[in-house]
């Protein structure tokens, strides 16, 4: 007796449906791990380095150095006038002495008197975008009514730490590129190892006149499907550390240290990292296999 | 007439050693069917690796459906390929694949639809006896059954040329005869055939065949002993 089965037709992959190489995925997930993470990072950096120049560019202070409190205070009262009159300036207040009094008291003890230790007058000033490269002409202009101003420009303190984050950021793309890099060798490795593993195949897919490009998009497909996954793995694991390190970062009330955040866009700019790491990883396997695939017969 | 394949002093050699095959000219015209002899070594399978084009020969001129094939681009050999139906002496079937994708493995490659590829790859199966283990991967096959598998992926595409190498080495003589029979139907539909064998009796089982018999690399004797000897290019001149 016959027994009627129906074939069930399938579109059969021509390699076998195993993963060309068991560990690709996991490369892939510990490169885009360390990938995001330090793109977060340089993001985070580079956030942090536009906050600090926009919150100091346009902040000077100017000290008034004078013994004679009478001197000190009529000058002081020129500089302001002075400043409030001089366009470009949004903001000159002069800090208030017991403030000041205040921010000696760990070093000079309760109850200074500014008689017996006199104090410099301090006015703080916020410039216009336009004004922050007239620094000296309001410097100057101070100075014409207060022989004895200090002006200081806030960016010139912070210019070495500016300098520390450009560098770190320059340095987290730099690490971003070496692991594009080292990820597309391993994709190299893995795909002319997946093509001597299954050379005989190839031979007779080639003899049954199967094009290159036909065998290479079968590799490129399969390594695609193991870049995609490491990739989703690998940002999965990032994304968690980089809500945490915010949350903690945020909790730690620093001003500086809350602007290192990632800024509008950036999660996008990171969740489009797996998908840029599936397309070089794409593109690696089709060259190589394509490669490999001109020099047989 | 003009062969659908034609050779004219054609030399294989591998590496530095000696001519496996040597001063090769003969001419197969479409349609023809051709059993190929010769004792172990005598080069018969190199020669079907000239035809099916694994191999470029080291002189001579190979004319194929009337290119030369020689110097053809490498980026056109899948064309010609496919025009070409192979069943290898050992099988050389895909070890991942059932017998039904192996089957359908050619009309894949040629871009068919998977609707279109149904129903000629079960009508194939079932015509070489395997329609209870389509689903079956080779490894789980006889050697019959591998055999028949390779001969079905070999003449599912319909191809102008099928050349066999011992396509009967595994088969019982019922399935031989089998055989022969899809060759001979395939035959005068127009498909050129070469089949190389070592089993004489085949020969008188194809009466319109004509015979090649390979010594050492040469055509041997190809005005006496052979019977309907394929034209050499200098008979068209």
């Amino acid at each position: 007796m016959t027994i009627w089965r129906p074939h069930q037709p399938r579109r059969s992959g021509m390699l076998p449906e195993s993963r060309l190489a068991g560990p690709l995925p996991w490369v892939i997930a510990i490169m885009m791990f360390l990938t995001v993470l330090t793109a977060a990072a340089g993001l985070g950096l580079r956030q942090a380095s536009s906050h600090l120049r926009a919150g100091l560019a346009g902040r000077i202070t100017v000290q008034i150095v004078e013994a004679d409190p009478v001197q000190r205070s009529r000058q002081t009262q020129a500089a302001l006038a002075e400043l409030r009159r001089l366009a470009g300036v949004v903001r000159a207040e002069r800090v208030d002495p017991a403030r000041l009094r205040g921010l000696l008291e760990p070093w000079l003890g309760a109850g200074l008197d500014s008689d017996g230790i006199p104090m410099p007058d301090m006015i703080d000033v916020d410039l216009t975008g336009d004004a922050r490269d007239r620094v000296d002409t309001v410097a100057d202009a101070v100075r014409a009514v207060a022989p004895s101003a200090r002006v200081d420009q806030h960016a010139q303190w912070l210019a070495p730490l500016d300098q520390l984050l450009a560098l770190l950021k320059w340095l987290a793309l730099t690490l971003v590129l070496l692991m594009a890099t080292a990820t597309a060798f391993t994709v190299v490795l893995v795909a002319r190892a997946g093509l001597g593993n299954h050379r005989p195949t190839i031979d007779v897919m080639h003899l049954l006149g199967a094009t290159d490009v036909q065998i290479a998009r079968l590799f490129q497909r399969r390594i695609a499907f193991d870049a995609l996954l490491g990739g989703l793995i690998g940002f999965a694991g990032a994304a968690l550390i980089v809500l945490l390190l915010g949350r903690r970062i945020a909790g730690i009330g620093s001003e500086m240290m809350g602007s290192v955040a990632l800024p509008a866009g950036g999660w996008i700019l990171l969740i489009l990292l797996p998908l840029a790491g599936t397309a070089l990883a794409m593109a690696t396997a089709r060259l190589t296999i394509l490669n490999a695939l001109g020099r047989i017969l | 007439m003009a062969g659908i394949v034609q050779f004219e002093n054609v030399g294989l050699r591998y590496g530095t050693g000696a001519e496996t095959l040597s001063d090769l000219s003969f001419n197969l015209a479409p349609g023809s069917f051709t059993f190929l002899t010769g004792p172990s070594g005598a080069g018969k399978t190199s020669l079907l690796r000239l035809l099916y084009l694994a191999q470029r020969p080291s002189r001579g001129l190979i004319r194929l459906f009337g290119e030369d094939i020689v110097t053809l681009p490498r980026a056109r050999l899948p064309g010609f390929r496919r025009r070409i139906g192979v069943v290898f002496q050992d099988f050389r079937l895909i070890p991942y694949l059932s017998a039904y994708d192996n089957v359908a493995l050619p009309l894949r490659v040629a871009g068919m639809e998977e609707r279109e590829i149904d129903t000629p790859v079960r009508e194939m199966i079932e015509w070489v006896g395997l329609a209870g283990r389509s689903n079956a991967r080779p490894a789980t096959l006889s050697g019959g059954e591998q055999q028949r598998v390779a001969i079905a992926r070999a003449v599912i595409a319909r191809p102008e040329v099928l050349v066999a190498d011992e396509p009967t080495g595994n088969v019982d003589p019922e399935m031989a005869g089998r055989l022969l029979y899809l060759f001979d139907a395939l035959n005068k539909l127009g498909t050129t055939i070469v089949v190389a064998t070592h089993d004489v009796h085949l020969l008188s089982r194809v009466p319109h065949s004509q015979l090649m018999r390979l010594d050492r690399g040469r055509v041997s004797d190809p005005t006496g002993a052979l019977r309907n000897p394929p034209r050499s290019p200098q008979d068209d001149a």
